[in-house]
């Protein structure tokens, strides 16, 4: 099946142009982009790949990694659907891609000159002609992003953009919980996902979740500062 | 339309907008300026952030155990629910739903209320009170407008997806409150309850044959098909996240974002107030 498709997200001057756009400023702020100092918060480009940086912009980062490489999945997903794909599936496959895309977007948009590359996937290891592989990495790519949320929201310091991935999370779990039942009816809130002494989700720290996200890209993520080069 | 422009605007009609912004201020001011090191590209967060902390609610934050008990007592509202609804056997909840969806849903929130009990005592406060409920909301008289609650299995699901949904809401509405190292745990564990939270309501909408996550349209939050819980969906249908208008950016389709996936995409969250005044008086007894 085909991989490494295309880059996931435009280039950097789509990146400022959008956010200028977005940010409903006029031609005339055009140049203090230009002026937009390096500083500890910002994220570095590797030769192989990609460091999410420190602190808030360090955390969005990370997730706007995570939502790359969901939004180009399921993007793959509904370009080549598998074989027996039922109406209802396609349609609510199709609503979650629409979702990572706009995830993808919005951190893109909102992080602007802040923001890491676009990455580049691989998914070389999933055969999507198949039904069973096809939810199996998709019930792992949602129950890892909802544990990788909550196992990072502590490290956000702003509570504005920590109630923005608050806002994020609960969607990816309701993604993760369709998934699970689709696969597995009753399985939304399994053992292998929530603790069955205080049902608790599961939440996994940074130099936990990269390793995992990175077997799916061939732009290795790095998290120098949370103990983790690729 | 520009920054400036707003701000002059609101200017007409609150001439305090500047006092308002106050220090703030300054970083308007280096905005206009040439050579400045003002993270101009975080902007839309940080015209986001600016306005709601000069305009946003001023009630004061919340203690750590204000939360706790506070998330104790919703807990407790569903957990009764579900304990009722159980006891009720198949009279009301079809022995496959009960497999597949009931008794995880119950376990659970009674998991939820053991733990946020254990935590509260751990952190030498005083766990809240059960309240009086009344599952119809009808503020005890067993006469509101669920009156079948426990009787008709499609009431019961209604109800069952308004509290879910309403609680992921009331999870997030708290979360900005436990930053910083010294709240890690229990904002890490908060996060936690909030996500099996959005795990039931996507599986309860599954039953009910609505879409996982919530779909709202431009003039109203609620996509349940029951009026009376508008409220409890008031604010779902924001489009406007960290400053940027999420309608605006590229979509699969095309260079926008449809209403229904710029909704579905993000939960919002509800205020403690918005919370307690929604339940207050109808779910919970309130003499």
């Amino acid at each position: 099946m085909k991989t490494e498709t295309q880059e996931i997200a435009g280039g950097v001057n789509m990146a400022r142009r959008s956010f200028l756009r977005y940010a409903g400023m006029g031609a005339a702020s055009v140049g203090l982009l230009a002026t937009a100092a390096c500083h500890k918060d910002h994220a570095i480009t590797l030769n192989n790949g990609v460091d999410i940086g420190s602190g808030d912009y360090g955390i969005l980062n990370y997730a706007y990694a995570l939502e790359q490489l969901e939004a180009a999945f399921y993007t793959q997903v509904i370009l080549t659907p598998y074989s027996g794909i039922s109406t209802s599936e396609k349609t609510l496959l199709t609503e979650i891609r629409d979702h990572e895309i706009l995830h993808r977007e919005f951190f893109k948009a909102a992080l602007g000159t802040n923001a890491i590359k676009a990455l580049t996937p691989d998914f070389s290891k999933i055969d999507f002609s198949s039904r069973t592989a096809v939810l199996g990495a998709a019930k792992a790519f949602e129950d890892l992003g909802v544990q990788a949320y909550d196992g990072a929201g502590y490290l956000i310091s702003n509570p504005d953009y920590l109630t923005i991935a608050g806002k994020i999370v609960s969607v990816e779990a309701r993604h993760a919980a369709l998934i699970r039942n689709l696969i597995s009816p009753g399985s939304f809130a399994g053992s292998d996902v929530v603790d069955t002494t205080n049902s608790l989700n599961n939440s996994t720290e940074i130099k936990a979740v990269l390793p995992i996200a990175n077997t799916y890209l061939k732009t290795k993520v790095s998290a120098s500062n949370y103990g983790y080069i690729a | 339309m520009n920054l400036f422009n707003i701000i002059d605007e609101i200017e007409k009609v609150d001439p305090e907008v500047y006092g308002r912004l106050s220090d703030r201020r300054n970083v308007i001011k280096n905005i206009t300026s040439f050579g400045t090191k003002v993270a101009a590209a975080a902007l839309p967060f940080a015209v986001g952030s600016m306005f709601q902390k000069a305009y946003g609610q001023t009630a004061a934050k919340p203690t750590v155990l204000e939360i706790l008990n506070y998330a104790l007592t919703l807990e407790y509202l569903e957990s009764y629910f579900y304990n009722q609804g159980s006891a009720k056997g198949t009279a009301l909840i079809p022995a496959a739903a009960a497999t597949n969806y009931f008794n995880q849903v119950t376990k659970d929130e009674n998991n939820h209320v053991a733990f946020l009990t254990t935590v509260i005592k751990s952190l030498n406060g005083t766990p809240a009170t059960v309240p009086t409920f009344d599952l119809t909301a009808g503020n005890g008289s067993g006469n509101g407008p669920f009156k079948d609650v426990l009787t008709n299995y499609q009431t019961f699901l209604a109800v069952a997806q308004a509290f879910e949904d309403t609680g992921v809401r009331a999870y997030k509405g708290q979360a900005q409150y436990l930053t910083g190292e010294s709240n890690r745990v229990v904002l890490t564990a908060a996060l936690s309850i909030h996500a099996v939270e959005a795990r039931h309501a996507s599986a309860i909408r599954q039953i009910r044959g609505l879409t996982p996550w919530i779909t709202s349209t431009t003039a109203l939050g609620n996509d349940t098909g029951i009026p009376q819980v508008n409220g409890n969906y008031d604010g779902e249908q924001n489009v406007i996240q960290g400053g940027v208008d999420v309608t605006k950016l590229k979509s699969a389709s095309g260079s926008t974002t449809s209403v229904a996936t710029a909704t579905a995409a993000f939960d919002e969250p509800l205020s403690m107030d918005q919370v307690y005044k929604l339940l207050l008086g109808s779910f919970i007894v309130q003499k």
